[in-house]
């Protein structure tokens, strides 16, 4: 999420592929009780997960709130808060029906009205669940324990939606809380799910605390990802919010803390060397980096110089200069990311080219103007992309005026249309987890909506349409054809340039057991030796 | 006196409504906008404009200035834009740790730093003198953040004697309170320990050549008596205004201290707020502040008074 929260999240920058993955740390035997001192990736300030699309506040709610459906390890939509679920007159008409046992935090049972309303306010903020909302006629409780979805046009990914594992996530709220407007943050924290938030114990830039849920009642199936039995072992998990890098190597290794969430990479060699200590993939299809030109100012409104851009972009020396070691990087030519469903190399580039860069730079008519790119220095990552770029740009024959600034300076100047001399700007970096890129319902960057589309604002009729016939269309290798095709636009088109993919290891002490894979830290199954 | 000190708390009115403006002005000329912040990446810009709406951004400067200005007056330093969390409640939070940790600090600084500037005038030119201020110079040139650090790699890696990070507040009891806080206050003091300890020195070998201390030592005192009663009340004055100096400093110090030890202090708050433009925080934590430091230069004038008979206001 690009949101300030990112900024700790990928401080050091992060893991590769399954390379890094260190053994599953499954428990043989796990043991019931104890606190985990767990440091996040960044500090807990909004607690409303439908407001904000930060990845802590997703964490947090994973911890209180529960799901109709999750996500497991192999990207498979399973029931969670879903007992029976169906749908009729092919596909148009679903009808959900709770399971036994679910209980709100405050005492009541959890009826149809909690989903309903949860459902409507999630539609309000999240892109998929808007495009839900568009195809939905309308969703009503039918009794205390079934709801009913009916469509006004075919939706393939219904219950994707609903399983949807990454921000915003539709987690499920009291329906008095749901009805809070989207603009408005919620006020209660009342979650049905296997821990409780301890609000009078919560200091933002320092700690949250939870504790058990004992009324919680657990699938009976394994566990895995957001789906299963989320089978309570820890009676309190703490939440220490350590901003230094150095202070937290230090407490994991003094045995102050449990589990860090993401040390940054300089640390894990540092970290593996530690018989006390393990490492841990929890998200095996890790990140994707962006390189977004802003369509509408020069010299990107124009197709062939964002081409340039498309030739010149060599994802080996990117991932080299933002990620560093060779084992957690790999390069990757699939929008919808590789390791995902819709995984494909059409239309990507076969490799870089800089004569050709050059020549359809030429072509593109170029004036010289400067071309100013956002510089986040405060983010590793980005700033190392946005060095390399910068070097390139200018071998291929750009004038670059790279602009150093913070990433809450990026966040706000991005919004900015206007021309890059008053404001605006024509380059940025970014990074999204593989969840939300992984297919073209979710994935921000490949839209060609214009002013509505994510900052950058490609426009593009042609993609729209394709992205409406991939929700509406029901058969699997129909979607895939059609994401080939919206793949293949969207390189041509340039509608960003992916410099890599890229993995994050979780360190921990080797006491701590059963740590699930997950793009979300979730404290279900785990347990303290 | 009584008189003196309610005027110059009455003056302090209008240096706090131009620290309150000033911060005001110069925060909503930083780029940033928290109502983009908080809408997210899927956004729409009307979207961020009903957020700005919601959080009172749109309004025009002296109307927003207004509202919180009287806001101010009446004890209310307003809402975080992020945690939705009283701007009071944090400060709350997070004083505890900055105070104890400034106190700390300072009383480590004064107790080391002056005895050490006196013994060092005292030895002028001798050893003794010389290492003294190798010490404080060295003192003074190393980083906080790396001085920390080899705090915590000695004394809580290698002997564990120590933890890493964290707080504990006084009521948890006093052994648990200061083991977390000895480590960040050596380290924050070690500069300012160095400053005091030249002071001193400078001062003190001013008085030190004064007769009445010749005459002092003439009637047989003892070196101690003449150099703790006659030469440093005397040479106090430049000390004290520096001690009042550096608790401003030490404040502003605490920052680093403060992330190097995750201390849950102010100085993380005001980074933590700015970095992501939640202006109520910053302004309520800036205006305490500059509200504290205005009243230790008030305490510090007074001290003036008191230390030498012969200053009027």
């Amino acid at each position: 999420m690009r949101d300030l929260s990112r900024r700790q999240f990928l401080a050091g920058t992060t893991a590769a592929a399954a390379a890094a993955t260190v053994r599953a740390p499954f428990a043989h035997a796990q043991k019931r009780g104890g606190t985990m001192r767990f440091i996040p990736h960044a500090d807990l300030k909004v607690l409303d997960p439908i407001w904000t699309t930060a990845y802590i506040t997703r964490n947090h709610s994973y911890m209180i709130y529960d799901t109709l459906f999750g996500t497991d390890d192999k990207l498979q939509i399973k029931p969670q808060m879903v007992d029976k679920w169906g749908s009729t007159d092919r596909g148009m008409k679903w009808s959900f029906t709770l399971r036994d046992g679910l209980k709100w935090h405050d005492g009541p049972p959890v009826v149809a009205e909690d989903a309903v309303e949860s459902i409507k306010r999630w539609t309000k903020r999240d892109p998929l669940g808007k495009l839900l909302a568009a195809h939905t006629a309308k969703i009503t409780p039918v009794d205390k324990k079934t709801f009913a979805l009916e469509l006004a046009q075919p939706f393939g990914p219904v219950l994707d939606a609903l399983g949807k594992p990454s921000s915003n996530v539709p987690f499920i709220m009291p329906a008095r809380i749901a009805a809070t407007p989207d603009t408005e943050q919620i006020k209660e924290f009342v979650g049905s799910g296997p821990f409780r938030f301890v609000k009078d114990e919560w200091q933002p830039g320092n700690q949250v605390v939870y504790v058990r849920n004992a009324e919680y009642v657990p699938r009976g199936d394994t566990p895995s990802g957001s789906t299963g039995g989320k089978k309570v072992n820890l009676d309190k998990v703490i939440w220490r919010y350590i901003p230094d890098a150095a202070t937290a190597a230090a407490a994991l290794d003094a045995g102050e803390i449990d589990w860090w969430e993401n040390p940054p990479l300089d640390f894990v060699p540092r970290i593996e060397k530690n018989a006390a200590l393990a490492t841990f993939v929890t998200d095996p299809r890790g990140t994707q980096g962006w390189v977004r030109p802003n369509h509408l100012q020069p010299p990107f409104n124009n197709k062939k110089a964002r081409q340039a851009l498309l030739y010149m972009v060599d994802q080996p020396a990117y991932l080299q200069a933002a990620i560093g070691q060779p084992k957690f990087y790999k390069t990757c030519p699939a929008l919808f990311t590789c390791g995902g469903p819709w995984e494909s190399a059409a239309g990507a580039p076969p490799k870089q080219d800089l004569a050709r860069a050059r020549q359809l730079l030429k072509e593109s008519g170029y004036d010289g103007r400067p071309v100013v790119v956002l510089d986040p220095t405060d983010i590793a990552l980005t700033h190392g992309a946005a060095l390399v770029t910068r070097e390139l740009m200018t071998q291929i024959g750009f004038n670059v005026d790279l602009q150093s600034m913070d990433w809450s300076t990026v966040v706000a100047r991005r919004a900015k249309k206007d021309p890059p001399a008053q404001g605006g700007w024509n380059l940025l970096f970014t990074w999204w987890i593989a969840s939300d890129v992984i297919n073209p319902a979710v994935h921000a960057g490949i839209s060609g909506a214009g002013a509505s589309a994510w900052f950058g604002w490609p426009e593009n009729g042609e993609i729209e349409k394709l992205k409406t016939d991939w929700v509406r269309a029901t058969d699997r290798g129909r979607q895939k054809q059609i994401a080939e095709e919206i793949q293949k636009i969207a390189y041509d088109e340039v509608m960003y340039v992916p410099f890599g993919q890229w993995v994050l290891p979780t360190a921990f002490r080797k006491n701590v057991q059963g740590i699930l894979q997950f793009p979300a830290p979730v404290f279900w199954n785990v347990s303290i030796a | 006196m009584l008189a003196e000190v309610l005027r110059r708390l009455m003056a302090t009115i209008p240096v706090m409504v131009v620290v309150a403006i000033a911060v005001f002005a110069l925060l909503h000329v930083t780029p940033g906008d928290p109502a983009v912040i908080i809408a997210g990446d899927y956004a729409t810009a009307d979207d961020i404009a009903r957020i700005r709406a919601k959080l009172g951004l749109d309004r025009p400067f002296l109307t927003q200035v207004g509202i919180w200005l009287s806001q101010v007056v009446r004890g209310d330093l307003g809402t975080s834009i992020f945690s939705g969390l009283p701007v009071s409640t944090l400060i709350k939070q997070r004083a505890e740790a900055t105070v104890s940790l400034t106190i700390l600090a300072m009383l480590i600084s004064v107790g080391v730093g002056v005895p050490l500037g006196i013994v060092a005038a005292w030895k002028k030119g001798s050893w003794i003198d010389r290492l003294v201020m190798v010490v404080a110079v060295s003192g003074f040139s190393m980083p906080v953040f790396w001085l920390g650090f080899v705090l915590v790699y000695v004394f809580a890696i290698s002997f564990a004697w120590l933890p890493v990070q964290g707080y504990q507040p006084l009521a948890a009891g006093l052994w648990p309170f200061l083991r977390h806080l000895i480590l960040p206050a050596v380290t924050l003091s070690v500069i300012y320990m160095a400053l005091v300890a030249r002071m001193t020195r400078a001062s003190m070998l001013g008085v030190l050549g004064e007769d009445y201390i010749r005459t002092a030592f003439a009637k047989g005192l003892p070196p101690g008596r003449v150099l703790v009663r006659h030469a440093l009340k005397n040479a106090s004055l430049p000390v004290v205004t520096i001690i009042g100096i550096g608790f401003a400093l030490l404040i502003g110090g605490a920052v680093v201290t403060e992330s190097v030890f995750a201390l849950p202090g102010l100085g993380r708050l005001t980074v933590d707020a700015i970095v992501r433009r939640d202006y109520p925080v910053i302004q309520g934590v800036l205006l305490i502040v500059s509200g504290v430091y205005v009243l230790i230069n008030l305490v510090i004038d007074m001290l003036y008074v008191v230390l030498d008979p012969r200053i009027r206001y």
